[in-house]
C-alpha cells in the first residue's frame, strides 16, 4: 500500500474557510442558494418593473381637469373614455394593422431563412447565418432608421435603381394608392412597413430558427414514409412543430411594433402611431393619464393575441 | 418469382467513406430477412436506400421489379419503423396511426375505425386519445408499428425496433413480430447488431461487414456453416481457429471455427489445456481455456462442474464441430 492511499480516509476532510463551510451550506440546503441569486432579480421584477407597470396603470384611471390642465387624483373612466373617440381610435387601429402585417411580413421572409440556418447550414455557414442575423442588432437603430430614409427618399438609391431598370412607372403607381401611397416611399405607410420589418426580423428569425432546430430530422421522414410530399410534410409536421417558435417571434415583432414611436415618426406620414401618442401625451400635452391609457393598449392586445394561440393549439408542441 | 427487393451493385458513398460498397442482394417476396452487422457496416445505409432517404451513388434498386432509382419516400409503398419510433409529438395516438390515412385522404371516421383496429392488432386498444411523450417505450414501439402496418405497405422496414427495450420485452416483441409477419405475409426487413435476434427471428439473414455482405443465408446456415473469419466471430462469438492451431488440434492447416457449446470438457482424452478464468451466464458458464497457444473459449451447460481457474483440464469435439472455413477473412 502506498503512502497516499494510507493517509487518505473513506471521507474527505471540509475545504476549511468561509467558502468551504458556504459550498457545504448551499449543498445541504438546495433551497438556499435558490432564494439568494432569486431575491435579487425578484425584487427588480416585482417592485421596479412591475410596480411602476401598476403605478402606470393605476394612472390611466385618473383624469386631467380641462380648464387647470392639472391630474385629478379620484377614481374615473373618463379618461378610457376620451381613448375612446374616433381620432384615438383610428391611432390604434392604424398600429394594430400596422404590426399584425409587419408580423406576417416578418414571419413569412423569416421562415425559409430560419429553415435553411436550422436543417442544412452548419459549420462556417451556421456562422455566416448567426453573423448575417445580428450584425444589424449590433449598430444604432437610429442609424438604421436615418439610412433607410435615404434609400427610400425620392433622390435615393432605390429610385434610382428603378429608373435605371426603367421601372420608375411601379414606384408612382404604388404611391398613387391610397392609404398606402405618399409623396415618396420615405414618407409613406409603405416605408413605414418595409422599416418595420427590416429591423425586426431578427427577433422573429431567431426564436423560428431555435424551434426548427429542434425538430428531430426522423420525423420529416418518418411523414415522408408515410407518403407525405414536402407540401404536406410542411403542413402537417414542420409548420406546427415549429408553431410556438413563430409565437414567440410574432411576440416580439407586434409588441415592438405595437410600442415604437421613432420609426414611424422618422419614415411615414403625419399620422399618429400609438407609440408617438404615449410620447405626445405624457411630454408637452402633459396629459399622463390618456398616455397610461395609450400604453394599457399593447398590453391588451398582447394578452388577447396569447389568449387566441393557446386556443387554437399553437402551444401543443411545447 | 420477382423478388420483393434488388440491390444490383448498389453503392453509397459519403465523402470518401464507402457505407455501401458494390453490392448485391435479393429479398424474397413474404419473407423475414434481417441485415445483421456491426455499428458502421452499412446495414442501416441499406435500409435507407430501400424508404428512399437515401440514394445510391452508383447502381439499381428494385422493389418488386419496378425501378427506384429517383422515387422519393413518398412515392414508395413502403414503411417504415424507426429506431426511435419518430411519433409525431403534437398528434395523439390516434392521428399518428392515422397520418398515413389523412395523407391519403381518408376521410376522419374511417380513419378513427382502420386506426383504432390496428391498434388492437398491437395489442394496444383504446390509447388513441393518448400523446406519444404519455406512453412507454414499449407502447411506443407497438404505435409505430401500427403506424407503418395500417398503410398495408409491400414492404415493412425495421430499424433496430427492439433495441430500446429491456430484455423481457425484446423477448415478448420478437415472438409478436414473427407472429405478425406470419399472419400478415408482408417481406419484413429488419436491421439489427443482435446476433441473437437475427438468429432468432429472421427466415434469413445477411450479414454486413464494412459496405459488404459477408454471407447471406437460413440462421442454421450462419451459424453452422459461416463462410468467413468475421461470420464466426460476429454470430456467436465462435472459437476462430488460425491454421496452425487447427493443424496442432489435429485437423487440416485452415481456418475453422469451433463453436463455445460444442467443446466438452473432461479428464481423459482430447488436448491439454489451463483453465484462465470461469464466469456465471445463469443458463450456462463461460469457461476460457488456454490450450494449444491461444485462448479457446467453452459454454457448459448448467449443472455441470465447473473447473478451478488455474486447473488443467482436457478437452475435446465432435469431429462435425470443427467447421473449415477457407482463406476468407
Amino acid at each position: 500500500m502506498t503512502a497516499a492511499t494510507v493517509t487518505a480516509g473513506a471521507i474527505l476532510p471540509g475545504r476549511g474557510g468561509a467558502a468551504g463551510s458556504l459550498s457545504d451550506a448551499f449543498w445541504r440546503h438546495p433551497g438556499l442558494l435558490l432564494f439568494l441569486m432569486l431575491t435579487p432579480p425578484l425584487i427588480w421584477l416585482g417592485v421596479v418593473y412591475l410596480g411602476s407597470l401598476f403605478a402606470l396603470l393605476m394612472q390611466s384611471f385618473f383624469a386631467v381637469d380641462e380648464f387647470s390642465g392639472m391630474v385629478v387624483r379620484e377614481f374615473t373612466l373618463k379618461t378610457y373614455g376620451e381613448l375612446l373617440r374616433p381620432s384615438n381610435l383610428d391611432i390604434i387601429l392604424r398600429t394594430v394593422v400596422m404590426a399584425g402585417l409587419v408580423t406576417i411580413a416578418s414571419a413569412i421572409i423569416a421562415f425559409p431563412i430560419a429553415y435553411f440556418a436550422a436543417r442544412h447550414a452548419r459549420g462556417r455557414w451556421k456562422a455566416v447565418f448567426y453573423l448575417g442575423v445580428m450584425l444589424p442588432l449590433w449598430s444604432s437603430y437610429l442609424v438604421k432608421v436615418y439610412a433607410w430614409k435615404l434609400i427610400l427618399a425620392k433622390e435615393g438609391i432605390l429610385t434610382w435603381v428603378f429608373e435605371r431598370l426603367h421601372l420608375t412607372f411601379l414606384i408612382d403607381g404604388w404611391l398613387a394608392l391610397p392609404v398606402v401611397g405618399g409623396n415618396s416611399l420615405s414618407v409613406s405607410p409603405t416605408g413605414t412597413f418595409l422599416v418595420f420589418v427590416y429591423v425586426w426580423l431578427p427577433f422573429m428569425i431567431l426564436p423560428v430558427q431555435a424551434a426548427l432546430e429542434r425538430v428531430p430530422g426522423n420525423l420529416l421522414e418518418a411523414s415522408a414514409d408515410l407518403g407525405a410530399s414536402p407540401r404536406q410534410t410542411f403542413a402537417h409536421v414542420l409548420l406546427p412543430l415549429a408553431l410556438p417558435g413563430v409565437i414567440a417571434g410574432s411576440i416580439f415583432t407586434f409588441s415592438l411594433t405595437l410600442g415604437d414611436y421613432i420609426v414611424p415618426q422618422i419614415i411615414g406620414t403625419s399620422h399618429l402611431f400609438i407609440g408617438m401618442a404615449v410620447y405626445a401625451h405624457q411630454g408637452t400635452a402633459g396629459n399622463i393619464p390618456l398616455a397610461a391609457a395609450f400604453t394599457v393598449v399593447p398590453v391588451v392586445i398582447m394578452g388577447i393575441y396569447l389568449w387566441l394561440a393557446r386556443r387554437a393549439g399553437a402551444f401543443n408542441a411545447l | 418469382m420477382t423478388p420483393a427487393v434488388t440491390f444490383s451493385q448498389v453503392s453509397r458513398h459519403f465523402g470518401s467513406v464507402r457505407a455501401v460498397d458494390a453490392l448485391d442482394l435479393d429479398i424474397a417476396p413474404g419473407e423475414f430477412f434481417a441485415m445483421l452487422g456491426p455499428s458502421g457496416s452499412g446495414k442501416t445505409t441499406c435500409l435507407r436506400l430501400i424508404a428512399g432517404f437515401e440514394q445510391p451513388t452508383a447502381g439499381h434498386i428494385e422493389i418488386f421489379g419496378e425501378t427506384a432509382d429517383g422515387v422519393p419516400p413518398y412515392r414508395r409503398n413502403v414503411n417504415t419503423v424507426f429506431q426511435d419510433y419518430a411519433l409525431f409529438p403534437h398528434l395523439n395516438v390516434l392521428d399518428n396511426v392515422g397520418y398515413g390515412q389523412m395523407i391519403r385522404g381518408i376521410g376522419r371516421a374511417e380513419r378513427a375505425r382502420d386506426a383504432e383496429a390496428a391498434l388492437e392488432m398491437v395489442k394496444l386498444p383504446g390509447y388513441g386519445a393518448r400523446k406519444p411523450g404519455q406512453l412507454s417505450g414499449g407502447q411506443r414501439q407497438r404505435v409505430a408499428l401500427a403506424r407503418a402496418l395500417i398503410n398495408k405497405p409491400k414492404v415493412l422496414l425495421l430499424d433496430e425496433p427492439l433495441g430500446a427495450l429491456d430484455l423481457k420485452l425484446r423477448e415478448q416483441m420478437q415472438e409478436e413480430l414473427k407472429a405478425l409477419q406470419r399472419s400478415l405475409g408482408i417481406t419484413f426487413v429488419f436491421v439489427t447488431h443482435d446476433q441473437g435476434e437475427a438468429l432468432s427471428m429472421a427466415d434469413r439473414i445477411a450479414v454486413f461487414n464494412e459496405g459488404r455482405i459477408m454471407q447471406t443465408g437460413t440462421p442454421e446456415e450462419i451459424y453452422r456453416r459461416p463462410k468467413s473469419r468475421f461470420v464466426a466471430d460476429f454470430v456467436g462469438s465462435s472459437n476462430v481457429l488460425s491454421p496452425e492451431t487447427t493443424q496442432r488440434l489435429g485437423g487440416p492447416a485452415e481456418w475453422a471455427s469451433l463453436r463455445p457449446e460444442d467443446i466438452r470438457l473432461g479428464s481423459g482424452g482430447g488436448h491439454e489445456a489451463r483453465v484462465t478464468g470461469a464466469s456465471f451466464l445463469g443458463s450456462a458458464t463461460r469457461v476460457t481455456l488456454n490450450a494449444a497457444g491461444g485462448k479457446l473459449t467453452v459454454l457448459l451447460p448448467a449443472g455441470s462442474s465447473v473447473p478451478e481457474p488455474g486447473a488443467g483440464v482436457r478437452f475435446s469435439w465432435e469431429p462435425s464441430a470443427l467447421h473449415l472455413m477457407g482463406p476468407v477473412a
